[in-house]
């Protein structure tokens, strides 16, 4: 199996509060087959082993949906590899000699906990300003007995695939959380049983995601390259109409 | 009044504001372009077009009290925008790759900054002062200094950058994004941008190069 060596330049920080700086590790033989947090294993097992403080960073499934990994690769959120998260990047994208620069997913609204990992509870504190549907479910009913357009069904679902990584806020030049609330807006404002509660929701989401501190959408298209899941930003479009026709056209 | 300052307030409020103001200084740019094009004319024409201009009386100052209050409404949200998303990111990246094509919209607030320079510039130029020779020989004396036609041929420039950016841009904001029609918005705001950015700027390249211009 090829191998490659790599110079590493680490953002370390070892608390919210503490001052960060670079540390730079030459990588050892790394195989080509490796993903880009089995790299950081190894790395780590290494720190480890003589004693020093592992590199801390998030992750979960490691098969690129369940939105816990990510960290701004070389300048782009989850690396260079399009539709990819960090734990689907695999070495092969990387050269011999080459040196990478790993740092945390920056925005004011994401507070850094330790080195790459950061506190993405902002998202979920979002969700709970009217991410749901709320509606008393009942008995199963019967198939087709809601009728949904299947044009309509593949857009909420393509809004839908969205893992909550925080790339689009990451990659954003100003830390907008707008990729996100569209993605999570459009998937339920396209179903019948989340068009009840559409204008709540718009006002509700947008109202928190300013209250906490995420800043604003200039249209800069940045969010819908990095995102791992291929998000467009037709959802913010949709985003934009939603929290229009609330303020104009709703009671709430 | 409390549903103006929810708006105001909100991001997607402010985004529509910037949306809205832009469409109408937009439409301003390309009455203004048709205007001047009266230039290419000759003088007499286009000192007729100034001078019924000039005799829609109060019509004309009403219609110039709106646009200033569109550029400061556009303006002041724009600096509101700037220093919140500063506030966003207090920590910068080490290295940041800002992906393809995207310098146009990067350089909004700064290119934004020229055109107001320019404005005001523009205006001392044209608007404001003594009135002692036609328009048509204001222009020339203006813009047959170097420094002035270099000065307008840069801002000019600037603009056109910015509705390069602002002119799709406004659409998107505004909700409008659909395959149907998304090639022609961004492909129509590239060339709406080419289109002003040459027209005016032919004015200071013809009085520079051509001696017998508005003579």
């Amino acid at each position: 199996m090829k191998t490659i060596n790599l110079t590493l330049k680490i953002w370390r920080q070892a608390g919210p509060d503490a001052q960060g700086s670079f540390q730079t590790f030459e990588s050892g033989p790394i195989s080509i087959a490796m993903s880009f947090l089995e790299m950081l294993d190894v790395l780590n097992e290494r720190l480890i082993n003589s004693g020093d403080e592992p590199v801390a960073f998030d992750h979960d499934c490691r098969e690129g949906i369940c939105g816990m990994c990510g960290s701004v690769v070389n300048g782009e959120p989850h690396g260079p590899e399009k539709q990819t998260t960090l734990c689907q990047l695999h070495m092969r994208y990387f050269k011999d000699g080459d040196t990478i620069v790993i740092e945390p997913f920056r925005a004011k609204a994401f507070k850094l906990l330790k080195d790459l990992v950061i506190d993405r509870s902002a998202f979920d504190t979002l969700i709970t300003e009217g991410g749901y549907v709320s509606v008393n479910t009942g008995a199963a009913p019967d198939a087709n007995s809601i009728p949904v357009p299947a044009p309509k069904a593949e857009q909420a679902l393509d809004a839908a695939e969205c893992i909550g990584c925080g790339a689009c806020v990451a990659a954003c030049p100003n830390a907008s959380a707008m990729l996100f609330v569209g993605a999570k807006i459009s998937h339920l404002a396209l179903l019948p049983q989340g068009n009840l509660e559409r204008a709540k929701r718009a006002l509700g989401m947008v109202k928190k995601m300013d209250e906490l501190g995420f800043g604003n959408c200039g249209n800069e298209r940045l969010c819908e390259e990095a995102c791992p899941k291929g998000i467009s930003i037709r959802n913010i479009a949709r985003l934009n109409r939603e929290y229009m026709r609330a303020t104009f056209c709703s009671d709430e | 009044m409390s549903l103006i300052r929810r708006i105001i307030r909100s991001s997607i409020g402010k985004k529509y504001i910037m949306a809205v103001s832009g469409a109408c200084l937009s439409l301003f740019l390309l009455t203004h372009l048709a205007g001047n094009s009266a230039i290419f004319w000759g003088k007499d024409v286009y000192n007729a077009y100034a001078a019924h201009l000039h005799s829609l009386g109060i019509l004309i100052y009403i219609l110039e009290v709106l646009l200033a209050l569109v550029f400061f409404v556009h303006i002041l949200v724009a600096v509101m925008l700037y220093f919140e998303n500063l506030g966003a990111r207090p920590n910068r990246y080490e290295v940041k790759k800002n992906g393809a094509n995207n310098w146009n919209s990067r350089t909004m607030p700064y290119t934004g900054l020229i055109i107001f320079i320019f404005v005001l510039v523009h205006l001392v130029n044209f608007h404001f002062g003594e009135r002692t020779v036609t328009t048509a020989e204001m222009v020339r004396e203006v813009l047959s200094r170097p420094g002035y036609a270099a000065f307008y041929l840069f801002s000019l420039a600037a603009l056109a950058l910015h509705v390069s950016h602002g002119f799709w841009s406004m659409f998107q904001s505004m909700g409008l994004n659909h395959p149907k029609y998304n090639n022609f918005l961004r492909y129509g705001g590239l060339v709406t941008a080419l289109v002003i950015g040459a027209v005016y700027m032919l004015i200071p390249m013809l009085v520079t190069l051509n001696d017998k211009f508005l003579r």
